[in-house]
């Protein structure tokens, strides 16, 4: 038993150091292609695969800078609470039968209030810098914030009606072929919530490079920032991961086994996320609100009442 | 449409129910050292919120004393200096310095220098489009249409390169005409840049323009009025963009420009959207005429393309005014010459100097977000500003 679990973490962390590193470099390579341009390729020799190793060694050697003007505390804590909860989230993630970290009879519930906190390290970061642009896109990370849960939390809430169930692999077992075009606009809107709430292009204006300067992350260096651009590729992979789970039946597929269908699956996404972010300009602050308000929350609500009523009338 | 994204803010938007809070402004500066300045042009912004209250932009990080510097320069010397301030117009800037000692001169130029000299304007108008064309995507958030531009600058600096063997300076203009002879083939090789140019430039508007996003962040953004860009000297595509219809090459053409149909390109809106528009058919048009020019030279008999000049160049005393519409709009030179080999006084009216002044009646009232996308269509050099 206590041999299992620690197999299980041990899956788990490995899982979470490695997943977003793939999905680094292969944002690298595939933004590269897609703009006619090689990316990394000295790095380890074969096509720059080793880059973002490289690039880690190199952050962890930077200086460790706390701005005078910061708060101390706020300021170093900051990176972890915007990394820690997508690993905790992994925990609950099934990716095939049975193989899941813990089988919590609330999972769906608990993983939506834990991606919640990790927005808080950026308003922290925000806060805490000292610095003018941290605080603008402070606010604006609390703003997509406290818009973007809504959608997310309602169009989840569909798949949760439909399985009858709220833990993850109950809705992975309860999910059939038929359920792809009666979750669709669930899985749009999930989809486009959670890329706003990664504070992903388009929705990238707390970051905003070209007007906040990378926002919160400012004032940061070395490690710390290293951390936060790790929790960005973490959240894609959780992100995928969840949408797989909640709206792509997960495990389920013909043919190769059901931990490799999650996997490509969670690729696949992965791939739309850095797809949309070469292809878009960003949004300007109000008009994802509007996004969010106008247009989310409504076809999230239609959704629901659409999964309702299949729910009662044919089931 | 301003009405209406107006009250959408006043709904959901940043800063709602802010009036009835006490709030207190804060001061940011954005620059010197920002990536959205270009350089070192810096704007001091007080914020209310993320609402602007009032605008400033500071300049002269980067003044370099030019105009100081043409007067202990003689007039070859003048050229190296002068292409410099707007460095993304290096021929055009060229070739307002010598435009205007020839005339000062009374000095015809070979024909063959006068359609290579319209020529090499045309292409050189064409980069610093495209130049402008990826930055300001880049600046609302679009990471990839400055790849596709930098690509079709390099096709046609290619040609460039080969003719003057720079790259940004060319310094291929002389009083008189030109530095060199036209190498063998080059005119083929330039018809070709411009049809690779021409095939291509579909890929990037395809790309940014007809964007949904990029139309929201940019249409009915930043209205310039007409009456504005009188008040504050504003030209060049900017001016065009709100319907002022002024182009020095139809209105006041000098080199070959007489003779060719330079198609003016204007839009009535006035927005961020409206002076995109504008740079992308310049090009279209740009390269219209650099085919233009291409044709017209394949006829143009064997000559010389420059004059022999004596070994201290002398301008008679007197003075003159030359200005040409550079890519960012018009630039003057006013020369006074006291009958010595420098010039007494070179006085130098940069285009983007006036077109950035409008920005303290542009931005108060703008989001921050709005800011950089006001910014980024003035479509200015912080070199041409600060002289």
């Amino acid at each position: 038993m206590t041999l299992d679990l620690v197999l299980r973490i041990a899956l788990i962390v490995g899982a979470f150091l490695l997943l977003p590193l793939i999905v680094g470099q292969t944002e690298h390579k595939v933004m590269a292609h897609m703009q006619a341009r090689l990316g990394p390729m000295y790095a380890g020799r074969f096509h720059g695969w080793a880059q973002l190793i490289a690039d880690g060694v190199k952050f962890m050697q930077k200086e460790d800078v706390v701005p005078a003007a910061a708060d101390r505390r706020v300021f170093t804590l900051a990176p972890a609470v915007a990394l820690v909860p997508y690993l905790v989230v992994l925990v609950v993630i099934p990716v095939g039968p049975g193989l899941v970290g813990r089988d919590l009879d609330a999972g769906l519930f608990f993983v939506l209030a834990v991606m919640g906190v990790g927005v808080l390290g950026a308003v922290m970061a925000g806060w805490s810098s000292g610095n003018k642009y941290s605080v603008l896109g402070g606010m604006r990370a609390a703003a997509q914030l406290t818009s973007y849960e809504l959608p997310l939390v309602l169009a989840a809430s569909s798949v949760a009606m439909a399985a009858g169930t709220l833990s993850l692999p109950g809705i992975v077992s309860a999910w059939q072929w038929w359920w792809l075009p009666w979750q669709a606009i669930g899985m749009v809107v999930f989809f486009i919530a959670g890329l706003a709430e990664l504070r992903r292009p388009p929705f990238d204006m707390p970051i905003a490079e070209s007007e906040l300067i990378m926002g919160p992350f400012t004032e940061y260096t070395g490690i710390r920032f290293a951390l936060f651009m790790l929790s960005e590729y973490a959240g894609i992979v959780v992100l995928s991961a969840l949408t797989t789970v909640l709206f792509l039946g997960g495990w389920h597929g013909p043919l190769l086994p059901g931990v490799v269908w999650t996997l490509v699956k969670i690729f696949i996404l992965a791939f739309i996320v850095i797809w949309v972010r070469v292809s878009y300009p960003r949004l300007r602050e109000d008009q994802l609100q509007r996004l969010a308000w106008a247009w989310l929350v409504p076809l999230a609500l239609l959704q629901l009442a659409l999964t309702g009523v299949v729910k009662v009338a044919f089931l | 449409m301003a009405n209406v994204t107006e009250n959408r803010e006043q709904v959901v938007g940043i800063g709602a129910g802010a009036k009835e809070l006490a709030t207190e402004d804060m001061v940011l500066n954005i620059g010197p050292q920002h990536p959205s300045t270009h350089g070192v042009l810096r704007l001091r912004l007080t914020l209310d919120g993320e609402r602007i209250s009032q605008a400033e932009p500071i300049v002269g990080y980067m003044h370099r004393g030019a105009e100081k510097l043409f007067e202990v320069r003689d007039y070859r010397q003048i050229i190296v200096l002068a292409n410099r301030h707007d460095w993304l117009s290096a021929f055009a800037n060229e070739l307002g310095v010598v435009l205007a000692v020839e005339r000062m001169l009374g000095m015809e130029v070979p024909i063959r220098a006068v359609w290579t000299r319209t020529l090499l304007a045309e292409l050189n108008r064409i980069l610093n489009h495209l130049m402008f064309l990826g930055s300001y995507p880049l600046e609302v958030g679009a990471i990839t249409p400055i790849f596709y531009a930098f690509r079709e600058r390099e096709t046609l600096q290619a040609v460039m390169e080969e003719i003057s063997g720079g790259r940004m300076h060319y310094m291929f203009n002389r009083v008189g005409g030109l530095k060199e002879e036209l190498p063998q083939g080059w005119l083929d090789r330039v018809a070709d840049a411009v049809h690779q140019v021409r095939t291509r430039l579909p890929n990037l508007e395809n790309l940014i323009h007809g964007n949904e996003i990029f139309r929201a962040r940019t249409r009915g953004v930043g209205i310039l009025t007409p009456e504005a860009i009188m008040q504050y000297g504003v030209s060049g595509p900017i001016a065009r963009a709100s319907g002022v219809d002024f182009d020095l090459r139809r209105d006041e053409p000098y080199l070959a420009y007489g003779e060719l149909p330079v198609k003016v390109v204007t839009r009535q809106e006035g927005d961020c959207l409206a002076r995109f528009e504008c740079l992308l058919d310049q090009v279209k048009v740009s390269l219209d005429l650099a085919d233009l020019c291409v044709d017209r030279m394949r006829g143009l008999p064997q000559g010389p393309v420059n004059q022999r000049l004596p070994k201290v160049l002398k301008v008679p005393e007197g003075h003159t005014y030359a200005w040409t519409e550079n890519p960012l709009g018009i630039n003057g030179y006013y020369l006074v010459s006291r009958g010595e080999k420098t010039p007494w006084r070179l006085k130098l009216r940069s285009a983007s100097y006036n077109n950035i002044q409008a920005l303290k009646e542009m931005l108060p009232g703008q989001l921050v977000a709005d800011m950089i996308a006001i910014l980024g269509s003035m479509f200015f050099v912080v070199g041409d500003i600060d002289k």
